[in-house]
């Protein structure tokens, strides 16, 4: 037995690695496997085909062969719903954009916009993760209250009350998620403190902020507050919405950043302890990195929730992108029933920013999961 | 209870009367130790027999709750700048290693000198690079730490828990959680370190190495020192049932 087992342990020959058989890779080798491995699949496959063999032409037909793009109420109305009226963007375009902002000035939200867009763009890229990009940020934004409340060097002056249409998305969804993220970290680390009061304090404002809608979070900051206020001085309402949005957003994103914390194994904070650091080094050099990375989808989930929950904002008066365009068609009977197309055009610059965050997010993923596989 | 027990008149740790409960859970009782400088100590013990407990409540991993726990002439209490100013002069390897995975091992090695010792990051660099070039792993400074072998990772935080030059070495296990061919290496890195006149106590259950460089062993059973001697004496003659169990179990094979 022994004998045997000796001879084929020096008979054996390594067997060298050789390429996956063709039958598995290939686009013709897709195609069967993920669309008729059988026939249960294949019918499936076939009805979805069927199906968008129907609709699609009626999409293009409405969309782009009978559409009408010319501001003309007249020749839309002609169309009878067999086209689109792409007419009503290009006639109302700019009070969609930039709401009850006087027309003459709306130059200054255009370049508010630019410059919030590069800052975001610019911020996206890890090399420019340094502090001066936050000084580049406190900047990007005194410019922005600057060009849009005026007042100065020959500028007019517009109250906050007048802004509108996407600067005001902008601003609000921008200011929100900067303001509510490190707010949101602080209250995470509050909910695991050893001190009960911090405890308490957090989790009091984290099940008091869910459980009430944003809509109620809205009221309640633009109709309540002042009456916490000494009398006479009444905070601006743009300032108070953005605080309710601030502490919204904040509870959410504190309970996606808790869950990063959970997952993160006490050894590493033992280990940071007995290398003597302190608890606020411990969290911001060894725990902070590894949480965040693990919920950056969770996180991006808030963030673009935030985005478009600014949407909101309309309900006290004030009149966001989705403002606009019901400022843009509800008081003008000529274009008031081509809503949808309004609508699809405001979806579709809500739909651009959502796609980039969700995009980012995933590469952001990517690039910092660097040394966590193997 | 021997002649080692009564250590030198300079002891850089020492017990008096220590205990410690989790909830209701008895898990330290009446400890008295004491622990002189340059001694080399293994702890073992079956487990849940408070070892682990005993060298973690050194750097205030854990809080004793009775008694006085002594280190380097600084009494353990709640003032964190004591606690501070103790994790400063002892470093500490895991079983599970604990090395910090979103930091590359160089700046897992100089992530401490830089903070907390208020290093510049150059000369922590040099410092670290000397480090890994003692535990015989220099070529993989830059890799992350899940791209290393267990044994090179446990090297690693040996290197790590060096950096800040300790007066005080724990080892809470540090070779369980390796690969067999894996625990040599580490041993090894441990040996070496123990010529060097550094206070070591080692919570393990390698006896080899017990035998090889311990200056006293250590037995625990339910919170309590049950016997302490000389390795060849605690391994040729031990004096309690319970040691001379647990030593028939654990060198059966």
């Amino acid at each position: 037995m022994s004998a045997t087992l000796n001879e084929t342990a020096s008979d054996i020959v390594l067997i060298q690695p050789r390429q996956a058989p063709t039958r598995h890779i290939g686009a013709a080798a897709w195609v069967r496997r993920n669309l008729f491995p059988d026939w249960k699949n294949s019918l499936a496959t076939l009805v979805v085909l069927g199906l968008l063999l129907y609709w699609v032409p009626l999409l293009i037909e409405w969309a782009v062969v009978n559409a009408e793009i010319r501001p003309d109420a007249a020749a839309c109305k002609a169309l009878e719903d067999r086209g689109a009226c792409w007419g009503v963007i290009a006639e109302k375009y700019r009070i969609i954009l930039f709401g009850r902002y006087p027309f003459e000035e709306q130059w200054r939200p255009l370049i508010a916009i630019v410059l919030m867009l590069v800052m975001i763009v610019v911020s996206c890229v890890p090399k420019m993760w340094t502090r001066w990009l936050g000084v580049a940020w406190v900047l990007n934004f005194v410019v922005f209250f600057a060009l849009m409340r005026g007042g100065f060097a020959g500028l007019a002056y517009v109250e906050t009350s007048r802004w509108g249409g996407f600067p005001l998305t902008l601003l609000l969804s921008t200011l929100g998620i900067a303001a509510a993220f490190p707010l949101s970290v602080f209250v995470a680390l509050g909910r695991r403190s050893h001190l009960p009061a911090i405890r308490a304090v957090c989790v009091a404002y984290v099940e008091l902020i869910r459980g009430i809608p944003l809509i109620s979070v809205l009221f309640m900051a633009s109709f309540m507050f002042p009456l916490f206020m000494p009398p006479g001085t009444t905070p601006d309402v743009l300032l108070r919405v953005l605080v309710g949005i601030i502490l919204f957003a904040a509870a959410y994103l504190a309970e996606a950043v808790r869950g990063g914390l959970q997952a993160v194994p006490k050894g590493q904070v033992e280990a940071a302890d007995s290398l003597g650091l302190t608890y606020w080094q411990a969290q911001r050099k060894i725990v902070l990195p590894q949480a965040l990375r693990l919920v950056i989808p969770s996180i991006m989930n808030s963030f673009i929730s935030t985005y478009k929950d600014t949407s909101l904002v309309t309900i006290v008066s004030l009149y966001d992108l989705t403002g606009g365009l019901t400022l843009a068609l509800g008081g003008d009977p000529n274009w008031r029933q081509f809503y949808l197309e309004g609508n699809l055009f405001v979806a579709l610059i809500y739909w651009a920013g959502c796609f980039f965050m969700s995009r980012y997010s995933q590469w952001i993923e990517k690039r910092t999961s660097r040394g966590q596989g193997r | 209870m021997n002649a080692v027990t009564q250590t030198a008149a300079d002891p850089i740790i020492t017990y008096e009367k220590v205990n410690k409960w989790y909830g209701q859970f008895h898990v330290l009782r009446d400890i008295e130790l004491s622990v002189a400088r340059g001694e080399r100590i293994v702890i073992c013990g079956p487990s849940g027999s408070g070892k682990s407990t005993l060298i973690r409540c050194i750097n205030r991993l854990e809080e004793h709750q009775e008694g006085r726990l002594t280190v380097d002439g600084m009494e353990l209490t709640d003032d964190v700048k004591i606690i501070e100013k103790v994790r400063r002069e002892v470093g500490m390897v895991f079983q599970q290693f604990n090395l910090f995975p979103h930091l590359t091992v160089l700046e897992n090695l100089t992530l401490a000198p830089t903070w907390v010792g208020k290093m510049p990051l150059k000369e922590a660099q040099e410092r670290a690079m000397t480090q890994l070039k003692r535990v015989r792993i220099a070529e993989q400074a830059g890799k992350y730490p899940l791209q290393l072998s267990g044994g090179q990772q446990q090297r690693v935080a040996i290197a790590r828990a060096l950096c800040l030059t300790p007066k005080i070495m724990l080892f809470d296990e540090p070779t369980s959680a390796l690969d067999p061919e894996m625990i040599k290496e580490v041993l090894d890195v441990m040996i070496d370190l123990a010529g060097q006149g550094i206070t070591m106590l080692c919570v393990t259950h390698e006896m080899g190495f017990a035998r090889s460089v311990a200056d006293r062993v250590i037995f625990m059973d339910q919170g309590q020192i049950i016997e302490q001697n000389t390795p060849i004496e605690f391994f040729e003659h031990p004096k309690s049932e319970r040691t001379k169990d647990f030593l028939s179990k654990i060198l059966q094979h």
